[in-house]
């Protein structure tokens, strides 16, 4: 018999396994999937809207399988969504078709439609509620059979819901915003194809809306604070839900009647509003209003808002500040990316440090070079 | 002086603009520009025209106030910038029978690398400020295809004692420098390869009267010893008559005027040239 | 909800994709060919590059064999074993001359590759010119004309500074007299086998989108000066504390007794075949 190899790395892998279970079955206790749909309804926007891929159902399985963490979740749902063959296109969703939940402007007081306020924490007091820790299932539907009523009450007046008119319709009439075409040409698949740059505003929004919220959210936020001078307005936000149509099977040129009905997804849109100096004839110059977009899976209203912002600093390409450069925010907000990457670095390096060792100890014995730069990587 | 030999470089016609024009302004409709200025849609017509031929071992001058075009000149002939038309030709190049600017970016670095040398006004455009003075000369060596350091190194440290830089900063970032500092590690660096044409934008400006002449100096003894061709721009008419053989004056854009330069100093033909000459007297 | 997972993990249309990417490669060796690298069931960093080649290349006749950093137990390889163990249920071996597809993380076997193996490299940073020009876009221009001087420079630099190159691993190199490539971060040691190899190296990074190419009997040249030439890692006079070898990469071990710095082979299983030799 020869020797064979210690096999302590499978162990050891196979213990901490086993220890990550314990901890998330230690009190005793199991978390339903149906009580994480129904109650973390936030948390689910979040890792679908990150995970590009919209299933509450196995948001709701990584979420547990991750004990909470969105990191984690986002994981697992873009590993799975890996693979999934990808059959059809959907076709171009019009935002006018929303079933519109809540719908906010900060540019008019009253616009077309009215202000919807809707579902939001924005207007909640943030003290925590310690009744919470009293609720009961049977308490929720009483709860819930007493809404039902009181709502069957209210008129919502004349609303049009599904069919709500565009904030913005309102300054493109008065010929105040940029006037921009329809734009047709088929969207490249960032999932198919790889980024090259310069890259086109179908690569943008969606590397933007799969960002990692609180990536999206700082880098908008710097771009507003101070490096970029932004003053946007928020145009419009809305959320509501959206039908998604595929086309026929059978091929090109079908009518709309043909298109097939999938569902609905839940998703938040915002649209805000910049000023933007626009060159006219003799020397004259305008403000003519530019416009930022942003959509994400599920409500995620700051995300949105901080796309729309990113998305505008990238249209306009300005260099001088970091946010304005597609590279710069492209290629760092990727959740799975940047959390794999830093997360590497957890790995042994054991072969790369030993030949780093040996260029340092080269040095040390060697004429380096005295009272002149540090010893920065070129 | 006779030149009946073939030029080092002949350009013809290169326009250059900044802006798409417009109705008013496009075609050869000079008269309706403020200058080299179009006021209904914005655009700069920094070079217009432009022809001149440059020969082997002279120094040609080129002035002009400011914002005639002097630097956009140079930056299109160093492929900076790309060219809204005409050609430049140079003769140790394909014969000097090819459109530079026609060439692919591969071959135009190739030329770059191994024909010409620059000196920006800016030094920030053609140093790497965070690499050694030293390193930056050996950018150019490396280009122009040396792998040996020492002979890398030896060559750095000839150039940089030239342009007055003490060898004990010689491994120093240039970002740490002077303005004048980096002028003048910009010049060794142009010179690092002995290029056989030497393109200087206003190289003496921003240094103290006693480096500028040694700058001078070293350009003329360099000119002479290499016989590489040289065509330096510079507002200031002491130093093309200093230095310069022949001479051509820009103004908005234009070639308003060219020839000896003493010639052009001592009996200017334009108005705008009689009135530069004036202002050095 | 129950699902389950397809042979390889992925589809198959996504296993073409990936391919023909490598094809690209094997036709320009050196150059690093952007393909649209999907998010893997492993971290990103931990070898999502190399798993996607091996995965779109596995066949169900393969033999396995997963490296991190020398040893077949590490738990990068080890966690690389389990999935695709897992999802294709072929024979994993860590006998390198059994293998037909070697994946590694930064080294390369010390026993000699042979002709008709694969040797999948995962690689962290692709471009070999990342430090001296930050931009994607500036970068590729730069492969395209052959501007290769900021290479040369990068080390130029640590020679003014230092005295001597001090590149440790990731050493760039010219391939087939073109491109200049990052060989992934694989000692400086190991840069001379992927000279001319018998084995088809490929090199796959999945954060950063890219795959490229060794082909074998390709030339590959560590970049270096006339008068500064490549060294790799010394390891004169020492020999392994286990099975007596020298010439190979050796791990320092530190014995907290005697405080007596031990050498013994990287290369876990080169080692242990030694040792079972010896027993004959
Ligand atoms: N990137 C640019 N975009 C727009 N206009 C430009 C640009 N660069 C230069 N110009 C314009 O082109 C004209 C020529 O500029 P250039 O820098 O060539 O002048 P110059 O003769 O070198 O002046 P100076 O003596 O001040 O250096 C100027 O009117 C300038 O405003
Ligand atoms: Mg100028
Ligand atoms: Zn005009």
């Amino acid at each position: 018999m020869g020797y064979v190899a210690v096999k302590g790395g499978t162990l050891a892998i196979e213990e901490s396994i086993k220890r990550l279970k314990y901890e998330r079955l230690k009190k005793g206790t199991v978390l339903e999937c149906a009580r994480i749909e129904g109650g973390m309804r936030a948390l689910i926007d979040q890792v679908m809207s990150e995970g590009s891929l919209y299933s509450e159902t196995l948001a709701a399985i990584a979420i547990k399988q991750a004990e909470g963490s969105p990191e984690e979740a986002v994981f697992l749902l873009k590993a799975y969504r890996s693979t999934l063959p990808r059959k059809h296109y959907s076709c171009t969703v019009e935002s006018t078709d929303m079933f519109v939940e809540r719908r906010i402007s900060a540019s008019f007081k009253n616009i077309p439609g009215g202000q919807i306020l809707g579902a939001a924490h924005d207007y909640t007091l943030r003290l925590i509620d310690f009744a919470l820790q009293d609720e009961t299932d049977e308490g929720a539907v009483r709860w819930l059979n007493r809404f039902e009523s009181e709502k069957s009450g209210i008129d919502v007046q004349g609303a049009d819901l599904d069919n709500l008119p565009k904030v913005l319709d309102v300054l493109r009439n008065e010929g105040l915003l940029l006037p921009c075409g329809d734009n047709d040409r088929e969207p490249d698949d960032v999932t198919k194809e790889s980024v090259q740059f310069p890259t086109s505003r179908s690569q943008r929004l969606q590397i933007l809306t799969g960002g990692q919220t609180g990536a999206v959210t700082s880098l908008g936020y710097a771009a507003l604070r101070s490096f970029g001078a932004l003053h946007p307005t928020v145009g419009e936000l809305r959320v509501g839900n959206l039908p998604i149509y595929v086309g026929s099977l059978l091929g090109e040129g079908q009518a709309e009647e043909d298109y097939y009905y999938i569902g609905d997804i839940k998703v938040t849109e915002a649209e805000t509003i910049f000023p933007v100096t626009v060159q006219k004839e003799n020397g004259r110059k305008e403000i003519e209003f530019g416009i930022g977009y942003g959509m994400c899976y599920g409500q995620n209203e700051t995300k949105a808002i901080a796309m729309s912002i990113l998305d505008r600093c990238l249209e306009s390409g300005d260099a001088g500040y970091p946010v304005y450069d597609e590279e710069f925010v492209l290629l760092h907000i990727n959740s799975v990316e940047s959390t794999g990457f830093i997360s590497h670095l957890k790995l042994p390096h054991y072969v790369t440090f030993r030949s780093e060792l040996d260029s340092v100890r080269k040095t040390r014995k060697g004429k380096g070079t005295v009272g002149e730069d540090e010893g920065e990587r070129p | 002086m006779d030149y009946v030999q073939e030029p080092v470089l002949s350009v013809r016609n290169l326009n250059k603009q900044y802006g798409g024009g417009c109705l008013n302004c496009r075609g050869a409709k000079a008269d309706r520009l403020i200058k080299n200025f179009c006021p209904v849609c914005g655009t700069v017509y920094a070079c217009r025209d432009v022809s001149f031929q440059v020969y082997a071992g002279e120094i040609l001058g080129v002035v002009g106030e400011s914002g005639s075009g002097k630097s956009t000149l140079m930056e299109c002939l160093y492929f900076d910038q790309e060219v809204d038309g005409g050609e430049a030709l140079i003769s140790s190049y394909k014969n000097g029978e090819a459109n530079l600017f026609a060439e692919s970016s591969q071959q135009k670095r190739y030329i770059r690398n191994h024909m010409m040398g620059k000196v920006y006004q800016n030094a920030a455009l053609s140093l790497k400020m965070d690499f050694s003075a030293l390193g930056n000369i050996a950018e150019k060596l490396i280009a122009a295809g040396s792998r040996h350091v020492g002979r890398m190194e030896t060559r750095g440290r000839e150039l940089l004692e030239h342009v007055n830089i003490p060898s004990y900063r010689m491994k120093e970032r240039p970002k740490n420098f002077s303005g004048g500092m980096q002028q003048r590690v910009q010049i060794a660096k142009a010179l690092s390869n002995n290029p056989p044409l030497l393109l200087l934008d206003e190289v003496t400006t921003g240094l103290d009267l006693s480096v500028q002449a040694s700058v001078l100096d070293l350009i003329k003894t360099i000119q002479r010893e290499l016989g590489i061709s040289v065509v330096i721009v510079s507002h200031d008419l002491s130093v093309i008559k200093m230095l310069a053989d022949r001479t051509f004056v820009m103004l908005d854009g234009q070639m308003i005027e060219h020839g000896l330069t003493d010639q052009i100093l001592e009996d200017p033909q334009h108005p705008f040239t009689q009135q530069l000459v004036q202002s050095l007297l | 909800m129950r699902m389950k997972y397809q042979f390889a993990f992925f589809d198959e249309g996504s296993k073409r994709e990936i391919r023909r990417a490598t094809l690209k490669a094997v036709a320009i060796p050196g150059y690093q060919v952007p393909f649209a690298s999907r998010e893997m069931p492993i971290a990103r960093g931990w070898g999502t590059g190399g798993l996607q080649l091996t995965l779109s290349l596995v066949g169900k006749d393969d033999r396995l064999k997963v490296i991190d950093q020398g040893s077949d137990e590490s738990v990068n390889a080890v966690n690389i074993k389990e999935l695709i163990g897992k999802t294709t249920g072929i024979a994993i071996t860590e006998e390198t001359g059994e293998a037909t597809l070697i994946q590694s993380r930064h080294r390369i076997p010390e026993i000699p590759l042979h002709a008709g193996q694969i040797l999948v490299l995962q690689v962290p940073l692709p471009e070999p010119l990342r430090y001296f020009e930050p931009s994607e876009y500036e970068t590729k221009k730069l492969h395209a004309e052959q501007e290769y001087s900021g290479a040369w420079l990068m080390l130029f630099e640590q020679i003014m500074k230092y005295g001597h190159m001090s590149t440790g691993a990731d050493h760039p190199v010219l391939v087939h007299k073109r491109y200049v490539m990052a060989p992934s971060p694989i000692p400086r040691f190991d840069n001379s086998k992927l000279n001319d190899s018998e084995a088809l190296i490929l090199l796959g990074a999945g954060r950063e989108k890219k795959i490229y190419a060794v082909p074998p009997h390709t030339e590959v040249v560590s970049l270096d000066f006339e008068d500064f030439p490549f060294v790799v890692e010394p390891f004169q006079g020492v020999s392994c504390r286990l099975c007596g070898a020298r010439g190979v990469y050796m791990d320092e071990v530190h014995d907290e007794e005697t405080g007596e710095t031990l050498y013994q082979c990287n290369d876990t299983s080169y080692c242990l075949q030694r040792l079972n030799e010896k027993r004959g």
